[in-house]
């Protein structure tokens, strides 16, 4: 899967058609791109800004949207305090703007459809994994995706009602809805065992620290460590 | 110049020792793999260099320890954008090890593989010349540098802070010497063959 090598990456300017709220501090920007390209689910695109000095500024997004054969996409980011881009891109940009983005960028973390995948979320993590859910439903093959989701509290599942389905197990740490059986807390070996089949890929997408402790639990559960996918999101500790 | 971004000031005064579309990540130090970080023993951990070499060369981790070390200070940075400033490192110069193994005439490039399969290349000429260690340790400045964590790299990671990070490549396990050029694991999947900082060559054709 080498979908984004040996070409050259040009950037190219990107209208934003809509934006509107996932979660708190969490956003979706529609951008309709000027050199539509087709990513694979989990890939991710480049936004720069730019000021008048010449001074820039670019960070990576994951593609929220499945590969739809349409010229938009759709990068959902969280404002990250002191984030010099997050922060801009919530705080000033409204549809009718423009943005240089280039991509899609990305060979590994990336899902072509064709096998069965083990998606594994934590907090944004859910972004890149949301794609591929999306593919599989659109391609009529939801059974091929299972997905573990992990959030504080129900209101961080982002992407409205989509989040359901049996395809979707999502664990809360910190409050749980009405009627959940399971109690408030972190990811288990219980939680994501009971969905691993064999032969599948997983897709761990979080913090270091949840990616590292989701790892830990797939190989316990029995997956080779060639089988696990890992993108981490956001800053660790010193 | 990129067309002006509407709005856009940017928040952050310039330091010259940012290179183009970085930004000084502070106290943190992000960590950021692509597959499981492994615990590596090592008393069974080796490190080896071999290719075109006169004599393949490998070593156990007392060996190494024994070699002299060397420390060094400076700033790193990643290709997703972060650079954290003031580090200092401690491990051996590569060109100790290379001199161990004798480079052929004809090797001009190098595979750098880890025990997790992870592979980077580099041109030979970018690790040697006291620019590349063998790393164990890293810290902060003024704090001394302590044993390198796990999910660090640890025990050993390649160091060579000239080019972005994912060239130094974590739990690495030897150096293959080559005469061609031969794309390792980011380089396969979308990032630059070399990956100079100073010159953003970030993604494949920069």
């Amino acid at each position: 899967m080498e979908t984004t090598s040996r070409r050259t990456l040009r950037w190219q300017l990107a209208t934003v058609l809509d934006v509107h709220d996932e979660a708190p501090k969490v956003r979706t920007f529609r951008l309709a791109l000027a050199e539509p390209a087709t990513h694979l689910p989990g890939q991710y695109y480049v936004v720069r800004l730019t000021a008048e000095d010449g001074y820039t500024a670019q960070r990576s997004y994951s593609v929220a949207s499945a590969p739809d054969g349409r010229a938009e996409i759709e990068l959902t980011v969280e404002r990250l305090d002191d984030g010099e881009v997050s922060e801009f891109l919530h705080d000033v940009v409204v549809p009718g703007d423009v943005l240089e983005v280039r991509g899609p960028v990305g060979g590994w973390f990336a899902w072509d459809g064709s096998g069965p995948a083990l998606l594994v979320g934590g907090g944004s993590g859910q972004v890149p994994l949301v794609a591929m859910l999306r593919h599989a439903r659109a391609l009529g093959r939801p059974d091929l995706v299972r997905m573990v989701l992990s959030v504080r509290t129900p209101r961080g599942l982002y992407y409205g009602d989509e989040l359901h389905g049996p395809e979707v197990h999502p664990v809360f740490t910190k409050v749980v809805p009405e009627g959940s059986t399971r109690p408030a807390g972190r990811l288990r070996l219980d939680d994501v065992a009971p969905l691993v089949r064999g032969g599948e890929t997983a897709f761990v997408c979080g913090s270091p620290a949840f990616a590292d402790a989701a790892a830990a639990l797939l190989a316990e559960a029995g997956l080779p460590a060639a089988a696990i996918r890992i993108e981490q999101f956001g800053p660790t500790g010193s | 110049m990129p067309p002006v971004t509407r709005g856009f000031v940017g928040r952050r005064k310039r330091d010259p020792r940012l290179p183009p579309g970085q930004y000084d990540v502070g106290d943190q130090w992000p960590v950021l793999t692509a597959e499981p970080a492994p615990n590596l023993d090592t008393a069974r951990w080796t490190f080896r260099i071999d290719g075109l070499v006169e004599r393949p060369a490998e070593w156990t981790w007392d060996e190494i320890r024994a070699l002299p070390r060397e420390r060094w200070d400076g700033d790193i940075h990643c290709v997703t954008t972060w650079t954290k400033f003031g580090m200092t490192w401690e491990g051996i110069p590569i060109d100790t090890l290379l001199e161990a193994a004798g480079p052929l005439p004809g090797a001009r490039y190098v595979v750098a593989h880890s025990h997790t399969g992870y592979t980077t290349n580099l041109p030979l000429a970018d690790i040697t010349g006291g620019r590349a260690w063998l790393a164990f340790a890293a810290g902060t400045a003024p704090a001394a540098p302590a044993p390198l964590t796990r999910e660090h790299g640890g025990p050993a990671r390649l160091l060579v802070p000239h080019l972005y990070f994912w060239k130094s490549a974590k739990w690495v396990a030897g150096l293959r010497l080559l005469a061609e050029d031969e794309p390792g694991f980011w380089e396969r999947n979308g990032y630059h063959d070399r990956g100079d900082p100073w010159a953003e060559q970030r993604f494949g054709g920069d």
